[in-house]
């Protein structure tokens, strides 16, 4: 190696990026020209399936930015078989997420155990007042719409794979 | 005069507007043009994206709104700061660009001053932009101005040397001190008896453009040299408390004068506003043609100026950043002596071949 060989090869790298660039295109895109696709699975926003929450505040208490907030009472629905006893069902009243706290680790969705709470990879809803991050929970249960089928597992797997509700 | 040409004889106060206005073309039109095309569009194909794209045409317009930004952008001067001095630093290193540029000869009449002394005045009005540093890192109160102010002073006294060193090696083979003469120096030489192509002084002065190129890129404080602003650690050195204009100043300053030094290189080095003299003698069979150099030699003189200042953004962007020891030490224990052997062996060689 002789002296100087190093700062060559360096002044070498950045020429073939410019000529790659020129000749081949940039690695990025014009964003609202062009838009990626995000990952399947990315966690671009939280989907709420209204019918699936029961209330059970456990992605409340496990949110680490406490982002969460939801008001629910119980309700009195008609019994299934007839002349039975009128059901105890939970009715939410709100369900909201701050998106303005939310730092998207997901465990809501990990800890929803009626599979009310789905990722979306939709990413495209900042607000130009930080107030109108608060998604209420017909703007969640719009979000449904997005959220992207679960894909097959590998072969051999014996994990159910789930369904997301439509 | 260019106006000679088209037989016009204007007064004193005419031919110095038109040098005023001439001035600022020369200034503002390569740095506009070479802060487009190298610092927003060749950086980014460097790291593998298209830079800015949605002002104008492929983004050419850019520098117009980044103008219009900063020209709206509040004038903070710091609370403890000394206010003359800190608003009167920008004019100053702004200065020492304007000055620069007016021994830069563009054709055979297309000279701003052709002083017989013009490197040397060249050399020492790049001085004057060191003055205006350490004002504005003393004057803005800061202790991150401070550093990077006498950081850039140690710095800028240090390559200074290796720049005037390296450009003696051209006065000796050219035998004059006038840029112009340097340019004729250079169209009437020969390379052993051969004149086609004149002799620009890089084939025998090589070490002493290599010393010259790396002196210049200290001098504008770019990176492999930018300690004095250093910006993961000094947020902007000496600029730090700068805002709108003022620093649109600085960075006029800094851009314009790295063109300009790219414009004094191709004069001393690159044979200046001449083409090579077979093609001359080609095309100008009667050898008289100083009236249209007059107009293409600017031209030429840009062409130059793009190929040096290339090199320039080049380097920048590739290498990271000296040490601050590493950096005196390079000018100190390198460039000089090297700069010192280069002179002596040049003044050998001409007191050996003349």
């Amino acid at each position: 190696m002789a002296f100087g060989s190093g700062l060559v090869k360096g002044l070498g790298v950045t020429f073939k990026e410019i000529t790659k660039t020129v000749t081949k295109g940039a690695e990025t895109v014009q964003y609202p020209h062009q838009k990626e696709d995000p990952a399947p699975r990315a966690r671009g926003v939280i989907a709420l399936h209204e019918g699936n929450c029961t209330s059970c505040m456990l992605c409340v208490r496990e949110c680490p930015d406490w982002c969460i907030y939801i008001e629910g009472h119980k309700e009195l629905a008609p019994p299934r078989r007839a002349g039975g006893k009128p059901r105890q069902v939970n009715k939410l009243d709100r369900f909201d997420i701050d998106y303005g706290l939310c730092m998207y680790c997901g465990i809501c969705v990990e800890v929803c155990p009626f599979e009310a709470l789905f990722w979306s990879p939709e990413y495209e809803y900042s607000e130009p007042r930080i107030a109108d991050l608060l998604h209420d929970k017909t703007r969640l249960s719009q979000w449904m719409e997005t959220v992207p089928d679960f894909e097959t597992y590998e072969a051999g797997s014996e994990a159910k794979v789930l369904k997301v509700p439509r | 005069m260019i106006t000679s040409f088209l037989a016009l004889e204007p007064a004193y106060w005419q031919s110095t507007i038109f040098k005023l206005l001439m001035a600022f073309v020369a200034v503002l039109l390569p740095a506009g043009g070479t802060v487009y095309l190298y610092l927003f569009k060749m950086v980014s194909f460097m790291q593998s994206r298209l830079g800015p794209m949605e002002a104008g045409p492929y983004g050419s317009l850019q520098l117009v709104a980044e103008l219009g930004k900063n020209l709206q952008k509040e004038d903070l001067i710091p609370a403890k700061a000394d206010r003359f001095v800190y608003a009167a630093a920008p004019y100053v290193v702004l200065v020492s660009t304007f000055l620069l540029v007016l021994v830069i000869p563009f054709g055979p009449d297309a000279t701003f001053a052709d002083l017989d002394t013009g490197v040397f005045f060249a050399l020492a009005v790049t001085s004057v932009s060191v003055i205006g540093i350490l004002m504005a890192g003393w004057a803005s109160a800061s202790k991150y101005s401070l550093l990077g102010g006498l950081r850039a002073a140690g710095q800028l006294i240090a390559y200074e040397l290796p720049l005037v060193l390296a450009v003696v090696g051209v006065v000796i083979q050219a035998g004059t001190l006038n840029l112009q003469g340097i340019v004729s120096a250079q169209i009437d030489g020969q390379i052993f008896g051969w004149g086609g192509i004149g002799n620009p002084f890089i084939l025998t002065q090589f070490i002493g453009f290599f010393i010259f190129m790396v002196a210049v890129q200290a001098e504008l404080t770019q990176t492999p040299f930018d300690m004095p602003i250093a910006e993961s650690e000094l947020v902007a050195g000496y600029m730090t408390e700068y805002s709108g204009f003022r620093f649109l100043m600085f960075f006029i300053g800094e851009f314009a004068t790295a063109n300009i030094f790219a414009f004094l290189a191709s004069v001393l080095f690159l044979g200046g506003w001449s083409i090579p003299p077979f093609i001359a003698d080609a095309l100008f069979a009667d050898g008289n043609y100083s009236n249209i150099m007059n107009f293409v030699g600017p031209l030429i003189m840009g062409g130059k100026m793009l190929v040096l200042t290339f090199i320039i953004y080049w380097v920048r962007f590739t290498y990271p950043r000296f040490r601050e020891d590493q950096l005196q030490k390079f000018a100190w224990k390198f460039l000089i002596p090297l700069a010192l052997v280069n002179i002596a062996v040049t003044g050998l060689l001409k007191v050996v071949f003349e």
